[in-house]
């Protein structure tokens, strides 16, 4: 798949394959459109050239009807957790199973407690958004991921911004919705330790394409200077760390009278 | 220097092209049968109440005030022709003519307009559009909808309130203060009033600027750079380029139908 904006290239032939029922890691420096890339899977926005399929459905080209009854069966969990404000925890997660199902109340209200149960927030489920800190607001967020009980989940950078205990809690709740629900994730982010620790899969994405794919194992014996940079966080190598300029002496010096 | 000129305007002209072909394109969206029947109505009174109703009081307080005013000029000028009994309907017929639709518009366009493209660009901001859309909602559907219908609602009804309450406003200048006869105030004024000429063309006034400033302030929010400075130009934005098209709208339309 290619994918351009403007005159920009972000992805050049890059070729992913999600195995079912796994968590799979894309990590990557930030800016190289790690969220682009989920974005370009849930079908929002198309890629200039290539396929993207899901469950052997095509996305390019899919019409309106076929591609919101195929992102039914998708949840995502955006970096700032994007609940709706003016609704309460509750209604937050009851949203899209009332909007897609003519379940009665009391069936929708077992529903939404259990979702709350399984990240925590059973207690918290009066509460309004403004009222959560950031790891509740994203343990929230995740509920209402999971309310349809979709067989694909994204996660697009989830340990953004939280604190060691609520990034324990996510990580571990990543791990254990994907093998108690059985469905299939996609985690993007740059944080190594906690991707290794949970992913069965990872592709490492830089300079338009995949650099390198592998098990967490096989990339740790990775030798390449690229990928040994980018898993042990070393400030300056193949990405280095001055950005491009002219000669520094030349620059200090050049312009004294 | 010249050929940068020329280069700025084609750059500016395509630029406000795709814009009036994204509003376009997001109206149409909004517009198209959902197929969600009555799950609308709930979306729609919440939209009517915030849109409508917590509108009213700078409707009221500014139709009195304006109603009051036009009497006192109103006086001043007629009583030197010895015509003030004629006070209401001159009072009348500038507020359903003109004052009413034109006013209420802009001062809608301030209250609402700009918290409409402010609410909308920050759901874009927070990714709440997003996450709509990947919960498989059309955005377009779920808020752009309610909130285009209650403001083509509400608008013709708070004009309709603002001309009401600027009639009393000037009678109570007129009548109560300066002295016209009240008789006179309300007889003239029946008299004058024609249904069709003036109070159906001050509904037609309220409606196209209903429609136009709602299209305007839904679009700058749905269209706005997702960054606090995006969101604040947008907002601006929507304010000065609704309140614009009011006051040309209304050259046209006071052309086409008093000319």
């Amino acid at each position: 798949m290619n994918f351009s904006r403007e005159d920009r290239v972000i992805y050049n032939d890059i070729n992913l394959t999600v195995p079912r029922g796994k968590v799979t890691a894309i990590m990557g420096p930030s800016g190289i459109g790690k969220t682009t890339l989920l974005r370009l899977i849930g079908g929002q926005i198309s890629p200039s050239s290539g396929s993207i399929k899901f469950n052997d459905q095509e996305f390019v080209g899919i019409g309106r009807k076929p591609l919101y009854k195929a992102r039914r069966k998708m949840g995502m969990l955006f970096q700032s957790g994007a609940m709706f404000t003016e609704l309460s925890v509750f209604d937050n997660i009851a949203f899209p199973i009332r909007e897609h199902t003519d379940l009665p109340e009391a069936i929708i209200r077992k529903i939404v407690l259990m979702k709350l149960e399984a990240v925590g927030l059973r207690g918290a489920a009066q509460l309004f958004p403004s009222e959560l800190s950031g790891g509740m607001a994203r343990r929230a967020a995740l509920a209402r991921a999971i309310a349809l009980d979709p067989d694909l989940i994204m996660y697009d950078e989830p340990f953004t911004g939280q604190d060691p205990i609520s990034m324990g809690v996510i990580v571990r709740l990543i791990r254990e919705l994907n093998d108690a629900l059985g469905v299939t994730s996609i985690v993007v982010s740059h944080d190594v330790d906690e991707v290794l620790s949970i992913a069965d899969y990872v592709y490492i994405v830089a300079n338009k394409t995949v650099i390198a794919k592998g098990t967490p194992e096989e990339l740790r014996q990775e030798t390449s200077p690229q990928i040994v940079q980018f898993m042990q966080g070393k400030p300056d190598g193949p990405v280095p760390f001055h950005f491009p300029s002219e000669d520094y002496k030349k620059e200090l010096f050049n312009n004294v009278d | 220097m010249l050929i940068n000129s020329i280069r700025n305007i084609g750059r500016n002209g395509l630029s406000t092209v795709a814009g009036l072909g994204r509003a376009a394109f997001m109206l149409m969206g909004a517009l198209r049968p959902s197929g969600r029947g009555l799950k609308i109505l709930p979306l729609l009174i919440k939209q009517l109440y915030v849109v409508g109703v917590q509108s009213l009081i700078i409707i009221v307080v500014s139709g009195l005030f304006i109603g009051m005013v036009l009497s006192l000029q109103g006086y001043t000028i007629l009583v030197g022709y010895g015509a003030e009994q004629s006070l209401g309907q001159m009072v009348s017929l500038s507020l359903l003519r003109e004052l009413g639709p034109v006013v209420s518009a802009l001062l809608f366009a301030g209250r609402a307009g700009s918290a409409l493209t402010a609410e909308i660009g920050l759901m874009k901001a927070t990714e709440q559009l997003s996450s709509l859309e990947m919960m498989a909602i059309d955005p377009l559907h779920q808020i752009v909808a309610p909130r285009f219908w209650a403001g083509v609602i509400s608008l013709p009804l708070l004009a309709a309130i603002f001309s009401a309450v600027g009639i009393i406003g000037g009678h109570l200048v007129g009548v109560a203060w300066l002295g016209v006869d009240s008789g006179a105030f309300w007889s003239i004024m029946q008299a004058s009033v024609e249904w069709q000429e003036d109070i159906v063309n001050g509904g037609i006034k309220s409606i196209i600027f209903a429609i136009v400033v709602t299209w305007i302030a839904l679009h700058k929010g749905y269209d706005a750079v997702p960054t606090s400075e995006g969101i604040s130009k947008a907002t601006t934005s929507t304010v000065v380029q609704s309140s614009l098209a009011i006051l040309g709208l209304d050259f046209i339309l006071t052309a086409v139908m008093f000319g």
